[in-house]
């Protein structure tokens, strides 16, 4: 018997050896060397003195850190909500499709989400280029007959980087609303139908209070992800001029450390990511684990 | 939910049944074709950018809408293939993400086998740290990521894009939850004919989870092919570059030529799509297990 033991012991050992090196060297090590990087002022690359909370302070004081912030909450406004309705109602109608249809339905809107970050950008950059892009049609009019920039425009910035990225996305939480509307068991609405259930009696009785653990995973889903945007902001504002004013945390975190070599400061705001996406990572858990139990 | 409940907001019974199939049958004729409709508008941007990159240059400038190209060419294609490192991306993104690929998934079923079936010390802690690290966001550690691959030399290589993207707590999770459903009875009888936890692993639980592999392998990979933020951070020149990052780097080169933006930013989607188009259903799975969701 403790031979055996001393067997999974060692078996236990060589199985979980890669992943604990992987883990520590590239996850533990790292975070925990950002947040002493983050008391310094060190450069990117090379050693630092000790400041304290100098670059938090900076980070609180100085304007352009709150505004990442805020344009980041902006963002992940305008895109997590209107993309997990819009996707709750989209299931609805390719759920009520049958066959083939269903499928090529699903597909459309499931594509975008494939595709890399880059093409996307290039597809709705053409979409909607200031001389020669299709959408120009539609908003000329709008606009007085004269084309416009609207990636350019920096109010129309982050909705349209925002719409562009619920064209991306949609797709993730279509398939999500897709499988949960397919677990409602249909003898429940053929019931509700015998008893003359108007349908929106039904969405409201029986579909509304079933998907709702759904709605609850993807938006926050949504919300978690969304916090994190870096690629499409900076993607389109590539060769702007007035970067500053549609700057993400990321974004701002990127250009502390790798174009203004500050190191230090762009672990501090690193570490209030961190800190808020675990935040919201804590509750999403809650509200979820809540969910379960009931 | 009580009948009275849903009967309550109902006209009476009787008088119904004729007009109510009628009122159906048009409500749902309108929800099918807003949907379709839909599915159009979502899919046109899409088609938009690719049948723009076969027409000519003269003819994508020219006004008015055609949906289909006058002088059908492939000269932005040809172009694109011979002026641009896009060859070189795409071996980059091929080894680095087959790289991650592999890394991953053998390190996630190892691990996963071992914390679902073995009795080791800390296995209990292991198990609250792979938890808890679905909550940390990689974008916050790009900065040490690149002190640490600075300090291993490196940055600029292969390996340096790989290392960051091998991260993968949801993998372990995954297989740690299939691992625990295999019946117990497989494992008795394995056992008792001398097999040991390698050969119970290679042999019984992985080829009992094959589908779960090819899902997770096929994900990843789509997610390391089409990684922006690490490469672009990691990789200064272009013979290291992979196709996502590549491709916004064309423009620079020739100006603004939106044929050719176009063509090699379909070239850069074409082995995704295809690999999402043949294997529809296990992205899908493994879209939702990722999400939480057991499929």
């Amino acid at each position: 018997m403790l031979k055996s033991k001393r067997a999974e012991y060692f078996a236990a050992a060589v199985l979980m050896a890669p992943f604990v090196v992987i883990y520590g060297v590239l996850f533990v090590y790292p975070t925990i060397k950002m947040v002493e990087l983050s008391f310094t002022n060190a450069p990117l690359i090379g050693p630092g003195k000790w400041v304290g909370l100098d670059n938090y302070w900076r980070l609180a004081t100085e304007r352009l850190f709150p505004t990442a912030v805020w344009n980041t909450i902006y963002f992940v406004l305008l895109s997590a909500l209107p993309s997990t309705l819009l996707a709750l109602v989209v299931a609805l109608g390719v759920n009520r499709l049958k066959g083939w249809a269903q499928s090529v339905a699903l597909a459309a809107f499931f594509l975008p989400y494939i595709l890399p970050v880059s093409v996307v950008y290039r597809i709705w950059d053409w979409m909607f280029d200031a001389n020669f892009g299709i959408a120009q049609y539609a908003i000329a009019p709008l606009d007085g007959g004269q084309h416009l920039s609207v990636f350019r425009t920096i109010p129309l910035f982050m909705p349209m980087v925002a719409v562009v990225t619920i064209w991306w996305l949609l797709g993730f939480n279509v398939l999500l609303f897709v499988s949960g509307l397919r677990n409602i068991s249909t003898e429940i609405y053929e019931a509700a139908e015998l008893d003359g259930a108007s349908r929106w009696a039904q969405f409201k009785r029986i579909t509304w209070p079933l998907i709702w653990p759904v709605t609850v995973l993807v938006l926050t889903i949504q919300l978690i992800l969304q916090f994190k945007i870096f690629d499409q902001v900076y993607l389109f504002t590539q060769g702007g001029y007035r970067v500053d004013s549609t700057m993400v945390m990321v974004q701002y975190i990127y250009r502390e450390a790798f174009q203004l070599n500050k190191g230090g400061l762009a672990a501090s705001a690193s570490v209030v990511l961190f800190v808020l996406i675990a935040v919201m990572s804590v509750l999403q858990f809650q509200l979820l684990r809540a969910r379960a139990q009931r | 939910m009580t009948d009275t409940a849903l009967v309550s907001d109902a006209p009476p019974p009787a008088a119904r049944p004729l007009v109510r199939l009628r009122q159906l049958d048009l409500f749902g004729a309108v929800v099918t074709l807003a949907t379709l409709a839909g599915a159009v508008v979502w899919a046109f941007p899409l088609y938009w950018g690719l049948v723009t990159t076969f027409k000519p240059e003269t003819e994508i400038v020219q006004p008015g809408v055609h949906l289909w190209p006058q002088n059908f060419t492939f000269e932005n294609y040809a172009h694109v293939l011979m002026q641009t490192k896009i060859g070189l991306w795409y071996v980059n993104s091929l080894v680095t993400s087959g790289a991650v690929t592999v890394i991953v998934v053998v390190m996630a079923a190892a691990a996963g086998y071992a914390i679902s079936q073995l009795e080791f010390p800390g296995r209990r802690v292991f198990w609250a740290m792979i938890l808890a690290s679905f909550m940390v966001p990689i974008p916050a550690l790009i900065v040490n990521h690149f002190v640490l691959m600075s300090q291993f030399g490196w940055i600029n290589t292969l390996q340096g894009v790989v290392a960051p993207q091998l991260i993968a707590p949801v993998t372990v999770i995954i297989y740690k939850q299939f691992f625990d459903s295999v019946p117990k009875d497989f494992r008795e009888a394995a056992v008792m004919d001398g097999a040991n936890d390698f050969q119970l692993l290679f042999r019984i639980y992985l080829p009992m989870n094959w589908g779960i592999t090819t899902a997770l392998a096929i994900i990843t990979f789509i997610g390391a092919w089409n990684l922006f933020l690490w490469p672009f951070l990691a990789v200064s020149s272009e013979e290291k570059l992979n196709v996502a990052v590549g491709i916004t780097q064309v423009h620079d080169a020739f100006g603004v030529q939106y044929g050719r933006d176009l063509a090699v930013a379909m070239l850069a989607a074409l082995p995704v799509a295809i690999v999402y188009l043949i294997f529809q259903r296990r992205v899908t799975q493994a879209i939702m297990l990722s999400a939480g969701i057991k499929g």
